[in-house]
């Protein structure tokens, strides 16, 4: 099978190389601070999780690229001093895909309801968000470049909108009007955190509208909120935060703006 | 702690000796060439004179909103030029600002400073560890050391003007940037160019400005040769460093050291890449007489590896202790006039206390730096430190005991594994270390390698 195919036949292959070389490379040479147990814990975790709730639930297999998706994420994202706080939260995190669902889909994102759920009830619990330096943003950027072309996720869009209202208000705001140079923006263009949210976090097709419309209102909705939770209220992680409240209205955009019903081309 | 095993023979500790030696940012600073000052406001000159700071230290005390900030510089100009303008949140007033004591800086420098540490091996043919710590040697860190009228229709006003110890001090909100720079120019100020663009971001977000002279008869009353600290305590859900002005007149890279001191964790840049420098290494010996260099040129590597575009962390560590001690922690007192508040009167020293310091060492441009340093304050509690660790070998002979032979084959890897780490470290000469180690070259120790059967039997 070609790697066109191959990722025709399910871009979450796609998705889970590229997870899985960032992770890669920043352990190795980014200095992640992320333990090699601490990986393999979250690997098992969240794949007995997800193994326990098709057994019981009486499912077909499936959905176990979405739990390594997770968990590559919460490795990325979420920092700890301690062992056991990533297994528990891939635990949760994909333990959520199964109990917190609203008409038939669920309702959050589970690596970043993990992360959320990490930092609230965690206190040696951290994200790293100036982890990415600019040369491994810039790699980001290139394969962020070849996801869109080569994925067909089919939700795309929402990445362009996001990143497109996100960089507009920002630009307008802290460019055009107080004033600071280009290089402020180019900065945060070369945040990888930025980056890997556009691309593999607001993404996810299972928890965001729709509706192509709702996508859009969606978008706008965590670019905006994300905005004025870092540079309004001077407030940390301000990506993921804005995702997991914006994720409690998607139920209501779907019932206002009805769509056909997502399926993993694989499954 | 884990690299210190205290074992007894007979319940008397062996005379083995740790010798520490730390790096204080004086003797870091002594190789620097002279640049620009690098501050978190910038210098604006009176006169021409050139004005030179060669690297500052902050410290920032935070807990929730409530914010102490400390400032130290190495000024070296004519006092009557110093002037320092740093954008602050909102009108301080005089009980907010506070003249620190340079002792303190010297003291939080020396404790967090980077240490060598120094051990001995012991006789391979008695084969029993014991290490013991002698106090280190606290290296002496030195510090060298008009009123103005509002113009009207420049939309500049002087909200507030104290003087507070040998500085005079006015408070500014201004409307425009331009307007500032006028006002700060018909003052008497001389504006390095630029410093209105610079401005202007920090005026349309509402920020006022602290402007700093030195009033040079309650200078002079003070009898010292320095600046003291200037230290002001505000409240803010910003936890930043405004850097940016102070690369408007900056010449070159700028040094900077930032000491956070926080009640839970770690401390971080949120918008730029913070790095734990390489630590725990063993190197050569020889390093024990060039530690200054060495630093100098591990940093530099480090420095110049991540494009003068990362912040790398030096130590972080409970407030209340250390190990090995570079310096004796601060007492509570001490850590009150930083401005520690949350601390107790009654508070008693040691693991527990409720002070984490992070030191962060960064060295910037204002191409490398675009934005002001923005930091979180993360759940992580694990100790660090940058040491670099000597081990001088047994001075006994092979033929002594057969454990002997062993030791002494294993001291050769060591030893080329040190000119390694040290060559990789600092980017010298890998020959010239191997040189200065007397280590013989690699075609003796194949031969060795060669006759492996010999120690078979």
């Amino acid at each position: 099978m070609s790697l066109r195919a191959l990722v025709h036949y399910d871009p979450r292959i796609w998705q889970l190389s590229i997870m899985g070389s960032l992770l890669c490379l920043g352990v190795v040479f980014r200095d992640f601070s992320l333990q090699p147990l601490q990986i393999l814990l979250t690997f098992v975790a969240g794949i007995l999780t997800q193994k326990f709730f098709l057994h019981t639930r009486q499912l077909h297999a499936r959905g176990l690229l979405s739990a390594l998706i997770t968990c590559f994420g919460l490795c990325l994202l979420v920092r700890s001093s301690t062992l056991w706080v990533h297994p528990i939260l891939a635990s949760l995190a994909i333990s959520s895909k199964f109990l917190l669902r609203i008409h038939n889909r669920h309702v959050f994102n589970p690596a970043n309801l993990g992360v959320i759920l990490g930092l609230t009830l965690f206190p040696e619990t951290w994200v790293a968000t100036g982890q990415w330096g600019s040369d491994l943003s810039t790699a980001l950027w290139l394969i962020a470049g070849g996801f869109w072309v080569a994925g067909n996720a089919g939700r795309l869009d929402i990445s362009a909108y996001f990143l497109l209202f996100y960089t507009t208000l920002f630009f307008a705001i802290r460019i055009g009007w107080y004033g600071y140079p280009l290089s402020v923006m180019l900065h945060q263009l070369q945040n990888g955190a930025l980056l890997l949210f556009a691309f593999f976090m607001i993404s996810d097709p299972m928890t965001i509208p729709l509706h192509p419309w709702a996508r859009i209102l969606h978008a706008f909705i965590v670019a905006v909120f994300a905005y004025v939770w870092q540079y309004g209220l001077y407030k940390n992680q301000s990506l993921i935060w804005a995702l997991f409240f914006a994720s409690l209205l998607v139920p209501l955009w779907n019932v206002l703006f009805t769509g056909p019903a997502y399926q993993w081309r694989s499954s | 702690m884990f690299y210190l095993p205290a074992l007894l023979i007979s319940g008397v500790p062996l005379k083995e000796k740790i010798v520490l030696r730390k790096l204080t940012t004086l003797t870091m600073l002594l190789w620097l060439p002279l640049t620009a000052q690098a501050f978190c406001g910038f210098y604006v000159a009176k006169a021409d004179t050139s004005l030179y700071n060669q690297a500052s230290q902050v410290v920032i005390v935070r807990k929730e909103d409530k914010t102490v900030l400390s400032l130290m510089n190495d000024y070296q100009g004519d006092l009557k030029d110093f002037a320092l303008v740093i954008p602050v949140p909102q009108v301080l007033q005089q009980g907010q600002i506070h003249i620190g004591d340079a002792k303190l800086f010297e003291h939080l420098d020396n404790f967090s400073a980077p240490r060598l540490v120094e051990y001995h091996d012991q006789d391979p043919c008695q084969p029993m560890v014991a290490y013991a710590m002698a106090p280190g040697s606290d290296a002496m860190t030195k510090y060298k050391s008009d009123r103005i009228a509002d113009r009207k229709g420049l939309g500049v006003t002087v909200e507030a003007e104290y003087t507070v110890g040998e500085y005079d001090i006015v408070i500014l909100s201004a409307k425009e940037s331009d307007g500032l720079e006028t006002w700060l120019t018909s003052n008497g100020y001389k504006i390095p160019p630029g410093a209105s663009v610079a401005l202007e971001p920090y005026i349309k977000q509402g920020l006022k400005f602290f402007v700093a002279k030195v009033n040079l008869a309650e200078q002079s009353k003070t009898q010292l040769k320095f600046l003291r600290p200037l230290q002001f305590a505000f409240e803010s859900p910003k936890f930043m460093l405004p850097i940016r002005l102070g690369m408007i007149n900056a010449k070159g890279p700028q040094e900077l050291i930032v000491y956070a001191l926080t009640e839970k964790g770690r401390v971080e840049a949120n918008n730029y890449q913070t790095i734990k420098l390489p630590s725990n290494l063993d190197i050569p010996v020889f390093v024990k007489n060039e530690f200054s260099d060495f630093y100098k040129a591990m940093f530099d590597v480090q420095v110049n590896k991540h494009k003068l575009s990362a912040v790398f962390t030096e130590y972080f560590w409970n407030m209340g202790w250390c190990d090995p001690c570079a310096a004796e922690p601060l007492a509570p007192a001490e850590l009150k006039q930083l401005g520690v508040f949350w601390l107790s009167p009654e508070q008693f020293s040691g693991a527990g206390l409720p002070v984490q310091i992070t030191r962060m060492h960064l060295r910037y441009t204002a191409d490398s730096f675009p934005e002001d340093l923005m930091f979180q304050e993360t759940g992580d509690t694990q100790n660090f430190q940058g040491r670099y660790v000597l081990r001088h070998p047994w001075q006994g002979k092979p033929e002594q005991c057969e454990a002997a032979q062993t030791y002494f084959k294993q001291l050769h890897e060591r030893h080329v594994q040190e000119a390694k780490t040290l060559a990789e470290l600092t980017g010298w000469d890998l020959a010239n270390i191997r040189q200065k180690m007397d280590l013989k070259d690699q075609s003796s120790t194949q031969t060795q390698d060669k006759q492996w059967w010999k120690s078979l039997w």
